[in-house]
């Protein structure tokens, strides 16, 4: 048993938690940015799909990996934008508009995939992302290579977080957001427009979705496979409950999923007993599940959220 | 200026009018694909329209196609009538269809076989529906992410089954024993496989048309869903009202399993649903929620999967055009939705 430990726990699990939580934690600081507005996106399943093929067919044919990106990003805002419209400006129902996005991605980002790439034998890859050891921090020994040593999306992501905490809470902007998502009424009193900060809101957090598909398809992998996003967008939802609205506890809640994730890896390689592999797949789902159970009782989600504002209504 | 106007009362013909609307605004919506694919737009919906209805043979096919998906809707609409939010039919359906697998392969007379596995996967649908709703009435927690994942971790348990103990030792292949020749569902026209799920599938409809709308049980799910304020003041119990919702619609999704694994697979493999599950929402609304609604809804879509197929042999244009116009049809009509309660007012600017 030691030795199977001592396989899991090297420098490489710790890099590798790293790695996995990136497209995660863009995926939920989007997700919590849109919801702390009042909105849920179940668009998101099918939002990181279809930025994610977006992104990596822009890349290929334009040979610039921030090309791809920045599509990916465009492509997530403009997916959003529609459920926005929907949402925000005709007030209509967000889980089944959200389900109507996913749906709707979903299938024309197989439809555009095919149409580009037919159905070749061998897939069109892109050279990914390579990591950027930062000077100085990276010889730092364990934690350098593993933290200091990664992409620089994952810096991004890194930085994105505070940035997005400070934000949220110590600006004009994140003040208006939150009480889009917690007393929209209050907020139009104050002579805020809750559509506008919640359309924007929503926007933003489709091109965080979008960048976490380039991700994926980018830097984790170097090509488009249609299983590319596999659940990770509904993750995501489940992250933001988890991490209780609040993006430093998204990007903790991030950190703990890509733990377990990578520990499932590292276990199924090690060829623990004669456990099915999918039992390791289906733990973070039945996880999440019970966390949510457990965590019911001081449940913090925006009062607003999934209740569409109409100024007339009260 | 244009702007929305509350109506204080819907002219009826809305309710056909609006999802035929919003089909032929997908449909508009959708030959920009086409047309993109570099093929003719009459050509290939003429294609997708013959394929689907064309002959006696082409119909069934389409039939058999929608028969999953009219359970599916039922479900989908049983389940939002109580606003349960009941997003994993997809999950029902995988448990359904693995239970009345089990069931399938045991030696039996036929009908009592076929009888047997419908129970056993309306039960495992049901069980499965459970979880949300439990987790919503004791624990408050979010009926949708958790129906949502849970098909996640039902799909998992699916795969670990047939890659593991059910795994076909002969050939490797990651699919269940077979289901015994008895229990397969009969054939009502020899060449086809117009299957008694077909018909189960079309009773199905007028039966929870009737339940929703002429029993005490539908009442009570509608005015829970409809004013969960008044249910409670009129004695209804809202928490057993979910759980017997969710049971209702669990039960269906697992039947749409039951469907495909009697009437079309006879064994359990991992495509054994192309997101039928999903399309259950897309149906029930198309169909207002309404059980009747389902049945032209899912033959719609059922269609529209026959039809791509053949229209994508015929043309190139790649038959994932059948999961964009789902998608197109649900934002759709949900956007048709809006003049059932509002009008478009123009006005002058002075006003």
């Amino acid at each position: 048993m030691n030795a199977v430990f001592e396989q899991i726990f090297q420098v490489g699990f710790l890099a590798a938690i790293i790695r996995i939580a990136t497209p995660l934690a863009f995926a939920t600081l989007g997700e919590m940015i849109s919801e702390r507005s009042g909105v849920l996106n179940l668009g998101i399943e099918g939002i990181m799909l279809l930025s994610a093929m977006t992104g990596f067919t822009a890349a290929y044919y334009s040979g610039n990996l921030w090309v791809g990106v920045i599509v990916a990003a465009a492509t997530g805002a403009l997916m959003a934008a529609v459920h926005a419209v929907f949402t925000v400006g005709l007030g209509l129902s967000q889980h089944v508009c959200g389900i109507g996005i996913t749906l709707f991605c979903t299938g024309l980002a197989y439809f555009l995939f095919r149409l580009l790439f037919q159905d070749s034998s061998n897939p069109p890859t892109v050279t990914s992302f390579q990591s950027l050891a930062i000077p100085f921090l990276s010889s730092i020994p364990i934690i350098g290579q593993a933290v200091f040593n990664q992409f620089t999306l994952t810096y991004i992501a890194m930085i994105g977080v505070p940035v997005i905490a400070f934000a949220l809470y110590r600006t004009p902007w994140g003040l208006n957001l939150r009480m889009a998502g917690e007393n929209p009424h209050a907020a139009d009193s104050a002579g805020v427009s809750v559509k506008a900060v919640r359309f924007q809101a929503v926007v933003l957090g489709g091109a965080f979705m979008g960048v976490a598909g380039a991700f994926l398809t980018m830097a984790q992998f170097n090509t488009f496979t249609f299983g590319v996003i596999s659940g990770r967008g509904w993750i995501a939802i489940a992250l933001v409950v988890f991490g209780r609205w609040d993006p430093l506890r998204c990007a903790g809640a991030a950190l703990l999923f890509a733990f377990i994730d990578a520990f499932q890896l590292r276990l199924q390689t090690a060829g623990v007993g004669h456990v099915p592999y999918q039992v390791f797949l289906a733990l973070p789902f039945v996880f999440t599940i019970i966390a949510m159970a457990v965590m019911s009782r001081n449940a913090s989600a925006p009062p607003a959220l999934l209740k569409a504002f109409r100024k007339e209504e009260r | 200026m244009i702007r929305l106007e509350a109506r204080s009362s819907t002219p009826t013909w809305f309710n056909l009018a609006l999802p035929v609307a919003a089909v032929f605004v997908t449909l508009v919506l959708c030959s920009g694909l086409i047309v993109l694919a570099g093929a003719s737009v009459f050509s290939s919906y003429a294609i997708m329209a013959t394929a689907a209805f064309g002959d006696l043979y082409s119909a069934t096919e389409t039939l058999v196609r929608a028969a999953p998906m009219i359970f599916t809707g039922l479900a989908v609409a049983v389940a939002f009538r109580a606003k349960f939010w009941n997003i994993g039919a997809e999950g029902q359906l995988l448990a359904g269809a693995v239970a009345s697998c089990m069931v399938g392969g045991i030696a039996m007379p036929g009908a009592l076989g076929m009888s047997a596995m419908a129970i056993a996967g309306a039960i495992a649908g049901g069980v499965a529906a459970l979880v949300p709703a439990l987790l919503r009435v004791k624990l408050k927690v979010d009926d949708v992410v958790s129906s949502l994942l849970l098909n996640s971790v039902i799909f998992f348990a699916l795969m670990a089954l047939i890659e593991g103990p059910w795994k076909d030792s002969l050939s490797g292949y990651p699919i269940s024993p077979p289901i015994q020749d008895s229990a397969i569902f009969p054939v009502f026209i020899a060449g086809t496989r117009l299957h008694l799920g077909v018909l189960a599938a079309l009773l199905m409809a007028p039966l929870i048309w009737f339940v929703i709308s002429r029993t005490v049980l539908g009442f009570s799910i509608r005015v829970t869903g409809e004013n969960p304020e008044a249910a409670r003041y009129s004695g209804i119990n809202i928490d057993r009202v979910l759980v017997l919702t969710a049971l209702l619609s669990g039960g269906l999704a697992g039947l749409a399993g039951v469907c495909q694994v009697g009437g079309v697979h006879y064994q359990v493999m991992a495509e054994i649903s192309p997101g039928y599950g999903y399309s259950g929402i897309v149906i029930a609304m198309l169909a207002r929620l309404n059980p009747l609604g389902v049945v032209p809804a899912a033959i719609f879509l059922g269609a529209v999967m026959t039809g791509a197929d053949a229209m994508s042999r015929a043309t190139g244009v790649p038959a994932f055009l059948s999961e964009v116009i789902q998608g197109t049809a649900l934002l759709s009509m949900l956007a048709a939705l809006l003049f059932m309660n509002y009008r478009l007012r123009f006005q002058g600017r002075a006003a």
